[in-house]
């Protein structure tokens, strides 16, 4: 199982979420929305390193995590998705100086947000990922993964499990 | 403009009740500017409505759209057949929005989604101050521009109060600017500061909201009909 | 004479004069203001009657007043702009003096958020200023702020607060200044700890003769432990308490703490007789009100003056 690690993310240190059990048989699935300039070829990366990752997660790339949209992660819960997260650049290394930063804002919000229809904030984080960090990306993925394992299906569609 | 914030959605779908099929209509104004009833705002608060509808396993559709402004009837026209189609109407326009519904189309159930707060501007990203309070004799020729009605707390015309601290004022020192600190500073700037023992008289609230509704008759600009 | 008050008589005298003060009750048991009262008797040339303050309800300071005018003692009857309207203020002013109260205090009033009615929708119709020139008038030319004429007498002497500690300071005399034109008689200022700062504000109000004007009241409180000096300086706005005042009274034992708030209290009306400009004290001794008797007998503030 993968380790939080020192990574940068609005995941807390330590996790508590990660003392439960996984809901056993549950594949859930996570939609990673990943900046072009870092996380999505950190992607690229691990996988012409032939790193294994989760294949729960579905990638969307945006230009910068600053075009991320609270309604594309509503809109993402509203189809389905057990979870989301944002892929941008390491604080301060944002090709756009500071979309990285406006995204990190906006995922708090979208916690808010999801929070009021009753699901839990935890199923949206922000993870920041260099382009040269192909570990990093597959890390990532997994813990995200195991954390939605552990939050189980979403509200929305238990009927699925 | 006017400045209004999301009424909690815990109170939306309480209001919307059973309500299976519902119109959340956007205004393209003031209430686009900050935030809270534009068409993004009408995206995300349909798609919060949809998502709780399905967790408690409710049958609920969500019909979305903004037109340009709610407070004038001309712009109706292009939704007003949607409108009808729904059980109800969540306007998230001001409350004007709402009342032009509620004139306008008798037959229609309108709800308010918004809570409208005041006459201001967006200050700084992120921040809608209030600044005008409507009271319909302005006298911020007195005041250097800053407006004692809607900005000091008390509403004093001859202030400040004993509780301006350090610029702020005691009713939330974390938010609110004294606003008689700010005219004191600004006349003294501008060397009026002769301006600041002037007793402001009593005020006229005649035009304010307390002389009774304010509705302006324009002789000049009434629709003419020709006489048959 | 303005309003022939006792407290009034005691600044034509040339006499320091001497306030108190008395919170009513939150409720009807007029008890606790005979009790407090008793304590005041002979020791304070007349009393404040606080006008729901920080926005509490009690019992209203118009009929307070005529609970300690019964009892003998003179009252100043505060009033805030919080609560009432213009029209409001001008029927319950024709009753206060209708019922023998001659002195006012004009105040804003804390806003009601603080308050245990803060959902309430507060009034300010006129503010503070404006009130001291609405009694000026009613007063002076027998009418009231729309011009009509009063049936009857109406004598009162009018009081306002001010602060020195409020910012900004260099409105703060300007603003003397303008409670002064508007027909203010006597001001009593907030609890002054700050000693610095209000020779600074009285030093500005002497440069431009604003003394001579009106009579300036200074307003003690004294200190009961290290942690109401600490709260009020914290959480009271438009309270400054400096910091070697609260050393001091963290200095002491906690049992000691009262007492040494009474020593620090007579040394500052001792410094504040002696300023130019200071023709009395108004001590606000809150909850304490058992303690005026001593309080005023160790500030050599007794016997105060009679008049016939
Ligand atoms: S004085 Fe009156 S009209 Fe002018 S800004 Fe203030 S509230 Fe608005
Ligand atoms: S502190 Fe300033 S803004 Fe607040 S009530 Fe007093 S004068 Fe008005």
């Amino acid at each position: 199982m993968a380790e939080r690690a020192d990574l940068m993310s609005t995941v807390p240190d330590p996790d508590p979420l990660m003392e439960k059990e996984p809901v056993p048989g549950f594949e859930p699935l996570i939609v990673t929305i990943a900046c072009h300039y870092c996380s999505y070829a950190a992607a690229d990366l691990a996988g012409s390193m032939r790193l294994q990752y989760p294949h729960n997660i579905r990638i969307i790339r945006t230009p910068c995590t600053g075009k991320v949209d609270v309604l594309y992660i509503l809109k993402a819960f509203e189809e389905g998705a057990d979870g989301v997260y944002v892929a941008g650049c390491e604080e301060g290394g944002c090709h756009f100086d500071i979309g990285n930063l406006y995204a990190k804002q906006r995922i708090y919000y979208a916690k808010k947000l999801i929070q009021q229809v009753g699901l839990e904030p935890e199923r949206v984080e922000m993870f920041n990922i260099a382009a040269s960090a192909g570990p990093r990306f597959a890390e990532v993925a997994a813990l995200m993964t195991e954390r939605v394992k552990r939050l189980g299906p979403s509200p929305i569609n238990i009927k699925r499990i | 403009m006017i400045i209004a914030e999301q009424k909690p959605l815990e109170e939306i779908r309480e209001m919307l009740g059973d309500a299976k099929k519902v119109m959340v209509l956007g205004c393209g104004a003031c209430v686009t500017i900050c935030f809270a009833g534009g068409s993004k705002e009408v995206g995300i608060l349909s798609s919060q409505l949809r998502i709780a509808a399905k967790k408690d396993g409710k049958e609920l559709e969500v019909i979305e759209d903004t037109i340009e402004r709610q407070c004038e009837n001309e712009f109706f026209e292009s939704v007003k057949d949607k409108m009808k189609e729904a059980d109800v109407v969540l306007s998230i326009a001001c409350g004007v929005g709402v009342q032009t519904i509620a004139e306008l189309f008798p037959d229609i159930l309108v709800l308010p989604g918004l809570n409208t707060t005041s006459f201001g501007r967006p200050k700084e990203p992120g921040v809608f101050a209030e600044y005008c309070g409507g009271c319909g004799d302005c006298i911020l020729d007195l005041t250097g521009g800053i407006c004692p009605i809607a900005r000091c707390s008390k509403s004093l015309l001859n202030g400040p109060c004993g509780g301006s601290e350090n610029g702020m004022c005691e009713v939330d020192p974390k938010t609110i600017q004294c606003a008689w600190h700010l005219i004191f500073e600004k006349l003294e700037k501008m060397g009026r500061l002769d301006q600041i023992e002037k007793i402001n008289p009593p005020k006229d609230w005649s035009n304010s909201m307390s002389g009774g509704v304010r509705n302006i008759v324009r002789e000049d600009l009434l629709e003419v009909k020709l006489e048959s | 004479m303005k309003s022939n008050s006792n407290l009034e008589k005691v600044f034509a005298s040339g006499q320091l004069a001497v306030t108190g003060e008395l919170g009513p009750p939150k409720g009807t048991n007029i008890k606790v203001i005979e009790e407090k009262a008793k304590h005041l008797k002979g020791m304070v040339d007349a009393v404040n009657l606080t006008d729901n303050q920080t926005a509490i309800v009690r019992l209203s300071s118009i009929a307070s007043a005529k609970i300690l005018l019964d009892i003998g003692l003179e009252p100043v009857m505060q009033m805030v702009c919080r609560d009432r309207n213009r029209l409001a203020m001008q029927s319950d002013l024709f009753g206060a003096v209708a019922l023998g109260v001659r002195n006012m205090l004009c105040l804003s009033g804390d806003h009601q958020v603080f308050g245990n009615h803060p959902q309430a929708k507060n009034v300010y119709d006129i503010d503070s200023v404006q009130m001291i020139n609405m009694l000026k008038t009613m007063r002076d030319e027998g009418k009231l702020l729309s011009g009509d004429e009063i049936d009857g007498e109406f004598k009162m002497f009018i009081g306002a607060a001010e602060n020195p500690f409020g910012d900004p300071f260099a409105s703060r005399v300007p603003r003397l200044a303008k409670k002064i034109a508007a027909g203010v008689d006597f001001i009593q200022t907030q609890c002054i700890y700050d000693m610095e700062r209000f020779k600074k504000w009285m030093e500005g109000a002497r440069a431009r003769g604003l003394h001579e004007k009106c009579f300036i009241m200074a307003g003690v409180t004294p200190l009961k432990s290290a942690g109401m000096a600490n709260y009020m300086n914290n959480k009271v706005s438009g309270i400054s308490i400096p910091e070697d005042i609260i050393k001091r009274m963290k200095g002491v034992p906690k049992e000691q703490q009262a007492e040494e708030g009474i020593k620090i209290m007579v040394e500052q009306i001792d410094e504040l007789r002696k300023v130019e400009g200071i023709k009395g004290i108004h001590l606000m001794a809150i909850e304490w009100e058992h303690r005026v008797p001593e309080l005023v007998e160790r500030a050599g503030l007794l016997p105060r003056p009679k008049f016939d």
